[in-house]
């Protein structure tokens, strides 16, 4: 009984951690019903000309990590720092 | 996941109009389109001039997105607001729901009618398929699909408008901030437009005679 009541309090109580979904699919989402937009992650890695990132094609992970990279170069400080 | 948005540091901005100039060129925004503007307020006040860099902000709860009677915005995955020009019908409403001015209307033909809206896309195109010819031609440059950030963050000479993902570029700024000397002052009307002390207010304009 303690251990259902601890429970339920640990769930009410964690209840208001939880974060609102902010994210639209564009064919899910209700209103929209334009074009289905595709995955920056799901493009081949763009040529060496280009100077872009690299990212395993479809891999949302190693996308992200690289543009994460590319964000953290804003910061001069690390930069000079290298 | 990210949550795409731009940073403007007032401190750091000189007015220099490099990113304007960087996404005019790296979108070839049409004439009498800018997507993004250098605001200054104060200007040629000694010590008392601020610039700040602005487009779409990207909302979170975006007003834009609300007001369209077609419904031709989406949000990505990454949080970029983004349209479908095939939808768009160029009624301007999201231009007046916009606290940015970030909605631009290109006119065309000879008599001045307004065109479908074009507005920043954080170089992250649009619902065509990415790199491609059309969605260039529609919406610029795709960069995210290149694994780049938007060109007139990347471009900005001083680091002042910083682009990413919120949480990362916020820690960016935390650690310049730092390293400024400063602390919680640091936020607030005074410092950022400000001479400096907490809760100042801006020095009021000279009057012309």
């Amino acid at each position: 009984m303690r251990t259902v009541l601890a429970v339920v309090l640990l769930a009410v109580g964690l209840a208001a951690c939880g974060e609102r979904e902010q994210v639209i699919e564009p064919q899910s989402e209700k209103r929209y019903q334009g074009k289905t937009d595709s995955k920056p992650w799901d493009n081949e890695s763009p040529v060496a000309e280009l100077r872009g990132g690299k990212w395993t094609k479809g891999n949302m992970t190693s996308w992200e990590e690289q543009i994460k990279q590319r964000q953290l170069s804003q910061n001069e400080y690390k930069r000079i720092e290298q | 996941m990210a949550r795409m948005k731009f940073l403007c540091d007032a401190e750091r901005c000189i007015e220099c109009n490099g990113c304007v100039t960087a996404c005019k060129n790296e979108n070839e925004v049409p004439w009498g389109v800018n997507r993004r503007r250098v605001v200054t307020i104060n200007d040629g006040v000694v010590g008392a001039e601020k610039s700040i860099s602005v487009a779409c902000m990207h909302c979170s709860d975006a007003p834009c997105m609300a007001v369209c009677p077609v419904d031709c915005f989406y949000r990505t995955d990454d949080g970029v607001v983004l349209h479908d020009k095939d939808l768009c019908i160029g009624c301007g409403y999201c231009f007046y729901a916009c606290p940015f001015g970030a909605p631009q209307f290109p006119q065309a033909g000879a008599f001045g009618l307004r065109g479908k809206m074009d507005k920043c896309t954080f170089c992250a195109g649009g619902p065509e398929a990415d790199r491609s010819e059309a969605e260039f031609k529609k919406y610029g440059r795709n960069r995210l699909a290149e694994g780049k950030l938007p060109a007139c963050a990347e471009m900005c000479s001083t680091k002042a408008l910083l682009g990413g993902d919120g949480d990362v570029i916020a820690d960016v700024y935390r650690e310049r901030v730092l390293r400024r000397g400063k602390g919680s002052e640091v936020w607030g009307w005074g410092t950022a437009y400000g001479p400096g002390r907490p809760g100042a207010q801006p020095p009021q304009p000279a009057r012309k005679s």
